[in-house]
């Protein structure tokens, strides 16, 4: 069983330490985690911390996983590329970054079903640099989804994606994270996204933990008030999801130098 | 996708042995294309004059043209990677004039840079202020907020600081060694020997293997740093032991042959538009866009004024400008 726990985390951003004192309870395989926050409450840097790019305090603990920490696969935010690469390369590489030189036909398969399952097999042989933003973030993630990931950490994944594709795109992350047993923490600033698809949700806000558990347990309006600075309602829809339901905002946001 | 790209390497293999034959057979005693091949395959078979022309004259400096041109468009189209810049070479970044530097103080004092043979001591004076040079652009570009023609403009003060250092060199220097220097600032094939070819294939064929070890990290680096580093790469490290090769690469034939500008700019280039940049492409494409261009340019070299070569330095400045400025100019608007 994958595991993955919090130990009182921080990180340094040069010398500067921009998250301090995470903690969280584990998260086991078949969870989709979200993680949410106003901008700048250090979710990137969470996850570029997570993922053993940045340095800082505190224990990232991990347990359970095959292959060590190659398999943990962060998804960084969208990155504009003039790399004269395609689609189809771009997503080969970032599956041979940790195996053999040689290409296989298992590879080439791969990389095949990758992008089948993410509907962008049209553009596979398309140049990077000619993307749009949404097809760019679907290469991206692709990409991602290519290294055979036992932990997924994704960064705004659907940020640049229309409605359909994002539910295309969470539903498909979220079944996979059943079939194949994942672990996948996803920052998201969609909370009807995320009542809909998380199991649980870590909040973030100023460089630290507003609280971490199931989704119906934290997400709560008083939470939103105290981090977003929104006043909002929590209500049941017709399905019987949990829909957030924005009356109004005050001004200054909580923790925000702006007058 | 994958097969066209390997018929387009084919057919950049075959327009080099197509020119390298044409080099062979120019020059002051004209030779058929097949007496050339002829004094290649049986050299027995041919007259003594031919045999000693193509064998012992020509072979070196024309094998020199391939070696040097496949080992500076390498260490051009690695700079590129590296420093995510399209203009970067190490001709325009002043790799190759501090190297110029580094073994003009050899060759008009006999300074040495480390204790070493004498015979070593121009590629090794030369291999040291290259990779000081490459150093220094290494961490100027590190630095927040520089842009890629910022570095441009470094090496453009770091190409004049060079020049200015061989000028005070040439000034002090007996005039006998001021016409050596001279000479091989222009850069120059005719000096090459079996044994100059030698090492620098040595050098080559040194640094390549390590190239293909890291060519899907490196072909990971154009996704930006970020992508890379999520991918498990070591950006700063990868950058590091990528400039080390390069100065080697850029080092070597400039000590042998002088400056020869532009192709470690052109090569990549052409080879960048014909299979992208998947390094497993990208590499052989690079190296033999080089080879290429600068056997062709020393067949032009013999023919501009029949009787004369060219200094081979200027035949590439002269292709390679133009080529510059339209890549300064179309840089804003289109990708690279």
């Amino acid at each position: 069983m994958v595991t993955l726990r919090l130990e009182d985390v921080g990180a340094y951003h040069g010398r500067r330490l921009a998250l301090s004192g995470i903690s969280t309870p584990a998260f086991t395989d078949g969870d989709v985690v979200a993680v949410i926050g106003p901008n700048a409450a250090g979710k990137s840097t969470l996850f570029k911390r997570m993922a053993g790019l940045l340095g800082g305090p505190g224990d990232v603990v991990v347990t359970g996983t095959r292959r060590g920490a190659s398999g943990i696969c962060y998804m960084p935010q969208d990155s504009a590329t003039s790399a004269a690469l395609s689609v189809y390369e771009s997503v080969l590489l970032a599956r041979k970054q940790n195996a053999s030189w040689i290409v296989q036909d298992a590879d080439l398969a791969a990389v095949d079903e990758v992008l089948g399952s993410l509907g962008i097999a049209d553009i596979a042989f398309r140049s990077l640099g000619e993307l749009s933003g949404g097809q760019r973030q679907l290469a991206s993630l692709a990409q991602t989804l290519a290294r055979d990931p036992e932990i997924l950490l994704m960064d705004e994944p659907t940020s640049a994606l229309d409605l359909h594709r994002q539910m295309q795109v969470l539903t498909l992350v979220r079944d996979l994270v059943r079939q194949r047993r994942l672990l996948a923490f996803i920052a998201l600033h969609d909370l009807n996204q995320v009542l809909r698809f998380a199991d649980k949700v870590l909040v973030l806000s100023g460089g630290t933990s507003r609280g971490s558990g199931s989704c119906k347990d934290v997400i709560t309006v008083d939470l939103l008030r105290e981090v977003y600075n929104i006043d909002a309602r929590i209500e049941r829809c017709s399905q019987g999801n949990g829909q957030v339901i924005i009356d109004g905002y005050r001004t200054p946001l909580p923790g925000s130098t702006e007058p | 996708m994958a097969r066209r790209k390997r018929l387009l390497l084919a057919l950049l293999a075959f327009a080099l042995l197509c020119s390298l034959l044409l080099d062979l057979a120019l020059g002051s005693v004209r030779l058929g294309p097949w007496e050339v091949v002829q004094a290649l395959l049986t050299p027995d078979s041919v007259p003594p004059q031919a045999h000693v022309v193509v064998w012992d004259i020509r072979l070196p400096v024309a094998l020199m043209a391939v070696v040097v041109g496949a080992a500076l468009s390498l260490a051009g189209a690695q700079m590129q990677t590296i420093l995510n810049n399209p203009l970067a070479s190490p001709f325009t970044l002043g790799i190759s004039a501090a190297a110029s530097f580094g073994a003009a103080l050899g060759l008009a004092f006999g300074l040495r840079l480390l204790p070493v043979a004498a015979e070593y001591m121009l590629p090794l004076n030369a291999f040291l202020m290259a990779m000081l040079t490459a150093l220094i652009i290494h961490a100027l570009s590190l630095k927040r907020g520089v842009t890629a023609e910022t570095i441009v403009l470094l090496g453009i003060a770091l190409v004049f600081t060079f020049n200015a250092l061989l000028a005070l060199v040439q000034y002090f220097a007996t005039e006998q060694a001021v016409a050596a220097v001279v000479f091989w600032t222009m850069g120059s094939l005719t000096k090459a020997t079996w044994g100059k070819l030698g090492i620098t294939t040595a050098v080559l064929a040194a640094t390549l293997p390590l190239f293909l070890r890291r060519s899907w990290a490196l072909t990971a680096l154009r996704l930006g740093d970020d992508k890379a580093a999520s991918f498990g790469v070591d950006v700063r490290r990868l950058r590091l032991h990528t400039l080390v090769l390069v100065s080697l690469l850029a080092a070597f034939p400039v000590a042998f042959v002088g400056t020869i500008g532009f192709i470690g700019l052109v090569g990549p280039h052409i080879a960048r538009m014909l299979v992208g940049e998947d390094q497993r492409f990208f590499l052989p494409a690079s190296m033999l866009a080089g080879a290429v261009i600068l056997s062709l340019s020393s067949v032009v070299s013999k023919i501009l004024i029949p009787g004369t070569i060219f200094p081979i330095g200027v035949v590439t400045s002269l292709i390679g400008i133009p080529f510059f400025i339209s890549l300064i100019l179309g840089s804003r608007r289109r990708s690279w």
